[in-house]
């Protein structure tokens, strides 16, 4: 029971932090119809800007100013790199996403060196809960996750602005003889995506996690796999791609047999999922146009 | 004056040249058609005033304004706007929804409620369907929707590509009633059509697309009686 519950709340808690990684793949996957492969890096970006502004400020600013610090990168960068590159072969957006990845690492790389820092955000220690020794950071992270999921998921449905992204990731073409503007929409979906991925990166930081200039390369393709199962493109699909990720990695690792092997599993699983569902769970079939 | 001036416009496909320098125009209250056959370049044509596809040479006039360099999301202010080929409406949105992104344009919120009613007046169908989705509608359904879907945005003027293509022979009759109605109601409409014969019967004026040319103009009825026209698009 104390194993079921620990494994339970530990899962739920990587999991939602996934699933807001997830959802900046998949909302830029939907909208813009790119895979952005520098997006995990802009957990990278957030983690050092929380680095860098703790120093002069109090952890709360800190974690606001690295919000907006993402939120300007994940802008910035779809201004410069993709934009200019809209109708041009996927082909070529991928290999510039890819590009913009290590571009950000190598400037981390140059800027920070290599080597790890530890930055100390909160301590919020632990507590007994049902008998089960629970890391309270973990119920912070599933908590942000949970209101960042319910409101992005409120914001969709609600409002102007995110029934204008339904139509875009729909119909671009028709979306813009509704009068919609393709170009804000997309700024719009970059800014809630890197966003998203600010606040992975405070999750990241809570649980201790040293900061480097390649944190946010394997977290980003676990993510982008969690993303895939879900059914890219998918909002729901996404936070259910990114649960499951989570309880896959948290089950793999309590388990002593396999769990070195716990990376592997989890790409396994997402070969497994695309061979009997290619358009992952939630994912649509994509209706060919003529 | 025109509502719609069209001066030497020519589109490029890569390296193929789609429309040649055409020119036309549609006057305030008028319904203008262009006819072709497929591949003319009349689809276009309506895509390139509209501003979904780029222009490589020509100007653009609508209401007095140059739009020949207008993204397609401005011009739609301006009060132009499409019921695109295929109709294009949102699949996974319901009918209700559907109407309420052919607002998305309308500053003030105010009419939307007598603006809904009335398309759904004019369309009783969308009424009786308003919470279905949208995907699930038969094609003349979604015909309807999308020309609702437009008329949410108080057009001066409506661009109709192929509104009767894929229906009924019934349905076609139905569409082109509402077009001439939509026009009563003091809209402009430009219609392209392969149905020559139906869409020259309701129109003011109207032009033959060919090859990316404009090879005959006039009024519909001038040129239901042309030869070329009988011969090339009303079937001998």
């Amino acid at each position: 029971m104390e194993l079921f519950l620990s494994v339970l709340i530990n899962s739920l808690s990587l999991g939602g932090r996934y699933a807001m990684i997830a959802l900046g793949y998949t909302m830029v996957y939907g909208i813009a119809k790119m895979l952005n492969f520098a997006h995990g890096d802009i957990i990278m970006v957030g983690a050092y800007a929380i680095y860098v502004f703790i120093a002069f400020t109090n952890p709360i600013l800190a974690i606001i100013l690295s919000v907006i610090t993402c939120l300007l990168f994940g802008v910035v960068i779809e201004r410069i790199a993709y934009r200019p590159l809209r109708g041009a072969s996927p082909l070529a957006v991928l290999i510039t996403a890819i590009g913009v990845s290590y571009l950000l690492q190598s400037i981390a790389l140059i800027v920070f060196k290599s080597d790890s820092k530890m930055v100390d955000v909160f301590d919020f220690g632990v507590m007994k809960f049902l008998g089960v020794t629970v890391e309270l950071h973990t119920i912070v992270t599933l908590v942000i996750a949970i209101v960042v999921m319910t409101a992005l998921t409120l914001f969709v449905k609600t409002t102007r602005t995110g029934r204008a992204m339904i139509a875009v990731s729909e119909d671009r073409g028709a979306a813009q003889l509704m009068g919609i503007n393709v170009n804000k929409i997309i700024t719009i979906t970059f800014a809630i995506g890197s966003s998203l991925a600010a606040l992975a990166s405070l999750s990241f930081l809570l649980s201790s996690n040293p900061v480097s200039p390649t944190l946010g390369a394997m977290p980003g393709i676990k993510a982008f796999t969690a993303a895939v199962i879900g059914g890219i493109g998918s909002i729901p699909g996404a936070m259910l791609g990114g649960l499951l990720l989570g309880f896959v990695e948290c089950i793999a690792t309590k388990i002593t047999v396999i769990a070195p092997y716990t990376d592997a599993i989890e790409f396994a699983i997402l070969i497994i999922i695309l061979l009997v569902r290619p358009t992952g769970f939630l994912g649509k079939k994509r209706r060919e146009k003529v | 004056m025109a509502l719609l001036e069209v001066k030497d416009l020519e589109v490029n496909y890569g390296v193929i040249r789609a429309i040649r320098g055409i020119s036309f125009d549609v006057n305030e209250g008028e319904i203008v058609t262009l006819i072709g056959a497929n591949g003319a370049g009349k689809s276009t044509t309506m895509q390139s005033v509209v501003g979904l596809i780029p222009k490589n040479n020509g100007t653009v006039t609508f209401d007095g304004k140059d739009i020949s360099h207008t993204p397609c999301h401005k011009i739609v202010h301006l009060g132009m706007t499409q019921v695109p080929e295929g109709r294009r409406i949102f699949q996974e949105l319901t009918v209700y929804e559907n109407l309420l992104m052919g607002a998305f344009s309308m500053k003030d919120k105010s009419g939307f409620k007598n603006d809904i009613e009335s398309v759904y007046t004019r369309f009783p169908r969308l009424a009786e369907r308003k919470n279905q989705i949208a995907g699930t509608l038969s094609g003349g359904e979604q015909q309807m929707l999308a020309m609702g879907r437009a008329l949410m945005s108080h057009p001066k003027l409506l661009m109709l590509d192929e509104p009767s293509m894929g229906l009924s022979p019934l349905l076609v009759d139905q569409v082109f009633e509402i077009i001439k109605d939509i026009n009563k109601d003091g809209t402009t409409i430009l219609l392209v059509e392969q149905n020559a014969g139906k869409s020259l019967a309701i129109s003011d004026r109207a032009y033959v697309l060919e090859n990316g040319n404009i090879v005959l103009s006039g009024t519909g009825a001038e040129l239901m009686a042309s030869d070329t026209v009988k011969e090339a698009y009303l079937g001998g």
